[in-house]
């Protein structure tokens, strides 16, 4: 019996990997081959998906992309015994995309069933948990303080202090909720972790839980997500069974298509049953969240990374990264870029290599024009600004954001004024509608680019979306509307001709 | 292609009864009550309020404000086209323009609806989560990248 390993992600089944994995099955089947196919997460090499890995002798031999029309060519071949072919490229851990890495949140994303609990436990899973649980509280909350481990969803908030607050919080009860609400265009790290890996986020939300005395975890995933819902309530009915967990519980729940609910206090009244409105802070989540009661919210890359830390140590995981940003963050490639996927590493590349080694540029061969760093509120960067190290500070001095860590690349045939205007165009519809310069000055936005985009703008129309930027970033409620002034602003900063009125022919 | 039930209030009020028992019960009520009868009808925001002890009003406020929540019917197969930036990046925009003009929908500011033929209802999304293989789409619930005009046309089966 020979084991075979294909994705089951969505990205991977989004370019046919059911496919692959039923012709292969039909195919050993007429030839009278035994093959097992397991299905696993990706390695987020994503431009070689559908990837097909073979085990020989306690080693994989990966091939891709396959289709379904390669595969009596590759039994031909000789595929099973990792003979050569053209679609070859040898052990998955050695290609230099994957051994340029540092797997730490996504140590086992790729390489094992998400679905066993004995693959979780051959490599390392619960034992985080578990030195939690000999430590106490009041040194697992050390630790994650220690480890200097920041909030992944974006803001960067340190997630020891964040969990020590709620802590020492008073409340009737206290809550775990993990916002995978993942809403930011060109990311995608918190659906592959789930559908690659996700007892390690049900462990990290057990560590969390003992740290602050919590009994009761929400994961609030999105609608978007159907594939990686399925699979991460299915986990949950095995932890449940397994009896890991002890008297924790944790719910999924399912969002319904509104962006503002990856806010933290959206999403608080989002799973008490409201419209999903931003709330005004303070009082903080740590204190009165949801419910009312202390609750920690995390994305779901931050409680991930904690059983990794419990289980190596708080300095370990410090001593990667640089400045302030410690230990590794997973940067998510897309957009018109040659080698899209995940990439791994500590803090401290420079956005210039993230572009041009690792992701090879663009995919169309044309010059790098812009790439938005930081989802659809992240600035859009020129060529000029590579050497930008990637690390929250460095990034936020430069007007930028590293975001939840997704990098959009765009070659030289964008419009950075479309760009500007779709941010806004953006914000008007996923505004929550609470607070007025998102509401209003979102469309306002819209109809002052327009007039820029048609022609029919005689210099008026800059100054006053620059005013409307300043509105916007220090008068709205939460980062939808504060944040929609980075893509704006830096797409007229760094791309001015893109903006005058004479490249801009007259229409009607 | 998904096929709704027709609205039965007895059946609406076993699926509200299903899940009023658990903490913030509305979002779970909505997504069972629009998955079995592929919208949330006035009759069924009169039982959850009733039921939850709440106004209809803040029934209402919700079904509204969450794009996966539909007022009315949709008929026929639920394409969403993602409008992202990395699609963007990729030709999405192009890729979504003709597939809209070829269903008869609208692709500009009011971006989606029903095609002429009542078979397919296009809804933009912003993000499928398929960024590495853009541009993306999703036709009934199945994720699709690397997407061109023709194939996702040959997808939606038009």
């Amino acid at each position: 019996m020979i084991e075979l390993l294909i994705p089951a992600d969505s990205a991977a089944v989004a370019v046919g990997a059911d496919a692959v994995a039923g012709a292969l099955t039909r195919e050993a089947e007429r030839r009278g081959l035994e093959i097992c196919i397991t299905r696993t997460g990706t390695r987020g090499m994503l431009w070689l998906e559908p990837l097909v890995e073979v085990e020989i002798g306690g080693a994989r031999v990966a091939y891709g992309p396959v289709t379904p029309g390669d595969v009596p060519g590759l039994l031909d071949a000789g595929m099973l015994d990792g003979a050569p072919h053209a679609l070859r490229i040898g052990p998955p851990e050695a290609h230099a995309y994957m051994a340029g890495q540092t797997r730490v949140t996504f140590e086992r994303v790729g390489r094992i069933d998400p679905l066993s609990l004995t693959d979780f436990r051959a490599s390392g899973g619960f034992e985080g948990l578990a030195r939690a649980r000999s430590l106490g509280p009041d040194a697992t909350l050390e630790a994650i303080t220690a480890s200097g481990l920041r909030g992944r969803g974006g803001a960067g908030f340190p997630a020891g202090v964040k969990w020590r607050t709620v802590a020492e919080a008073r409340g009737a009860a206290k809550y775990i909720v993990c916002n995978a609400d993942e809403g930011d265009s060109g990311t995608f790290a918190d659906r592959m972790l789930m559908e690659g890996d996700p007892f390690q986020l049900i462990e990290g939300m057990a560590v969390a839980a003992l740290a602050v005395g919590a009994d009761k975890g929400f994961v609030y995933s999105r609608s978007e997500y159907p594939i990686a819902n399925r699979l991460f309530a299915r986990a949950l009915d095995i932890v449940r069974a397994s009896g890991d967990l002890g008297t924790f519980n944790i719910e999924l729940r399912i969002g319904a298509g509104a962006y503002v609910c990856g806010e933290e206090t959206a999403l608080l009244d989002s799973l008490e049953g409201k419209r999903g409105q931003v709330r005004a802070k303070p009082p903080l989540p740590a204190h009165r969240g949801l419910f009312g009661q202390p609750t920690v919210v995390n994305n779901v890359l931050t409680l991930a990374t904690a059983p990794w830390i419990l289980r190596h140590g708080a300095q370990a995981y410090a001593a990667m990264g640089v400045g302030r940003s410690r230990g590794t963050q997973p940067i998510q490639l897309a957009g018109n870029v040659r080698f899209p996927g995940l990439f791994e590493a500590p803090f401290g590349l420079t956005l210039g290599q993230i572009v041009e080694e690792i992701g090879g540029g663009t995919a169309s061969g044309l010059p790098v024009k812009a790439v938005q760093c930081g989802g659809p509120l992240g600035a859009y960067f020129p060529p000029a600004l590579f050497d930008t190290v990637y690390d929250y500070e460095a990034f936020a001095a430069r007007d930028g954001l590293v975001g939840h860590g997704g990098i959009v690349v765009f070659d030289d045939t964008v419009d950075m004024a479309a760009q500007a205007r779709f941010a806004f165009e953006f914000c008007a519809a996923e505004s929550c509608g609470k607070c007025t310069p998102c509401r209003i000055g979102s469309v306002r936005g819209v109809e002052t680019l327009d007039r820029i985009l048609s022609g029919q703008d005689h210099g008026e129309a800059l100054p006053l979306i620059e005013d409307l930027c300043h509105t916007l970033k220090f008068g709205s409620l939460c980062a939808l509307g504060g944040f929609t002034p980075y893509p704006v602003m830096s797409a007229i900063t760094h791309f001015p001709d893109d903006f005058r009125p004479a490249k801009r022919p007259r229409s009607e | 292609m998904t096929t709704f039930e027709p609205w039965n209030a007895e059946r609406a009020e076993a699926l509200i009864e299903q899940n009023a028992g658990r903490q913030g019960p509305l979002l779970p009520i909505l997504h069972a009550i629009e998955e079995a009868f592929g919208h949330v009808p006035a009759a069924a925001v009169a039982l959850i309020a009733e039921r939850l002890n709440l106004s209809r009003a803040e029934v209402h406020g919700a079904v509204t404000f969450y794009h996966d929540f539909h007022a009315a019917p949709r008929s026929g197969r639920t394409v969403k086209i993602c409008r992202g930036e990395a699609c963007q990046a990729m030709g999405g925009t192009a890729m979504a323009r003709a597939v809209c003009e070829a269903l008869g929908v609208g692709a500009g500011e009011a971006f989606g609806g029903t095609s002429r033929d009542g078979a397919t209802t296009v809804e933009e999304v912003f993000c499928l989560g398929l960024c590495g293989v853009a541009p993306a789409a999703m036709v009934e619930g199945r994720p699709l990248g690397r997407m061109c005009a023709t194939d996702l046309l040959a997808a939606i089966g038009s």
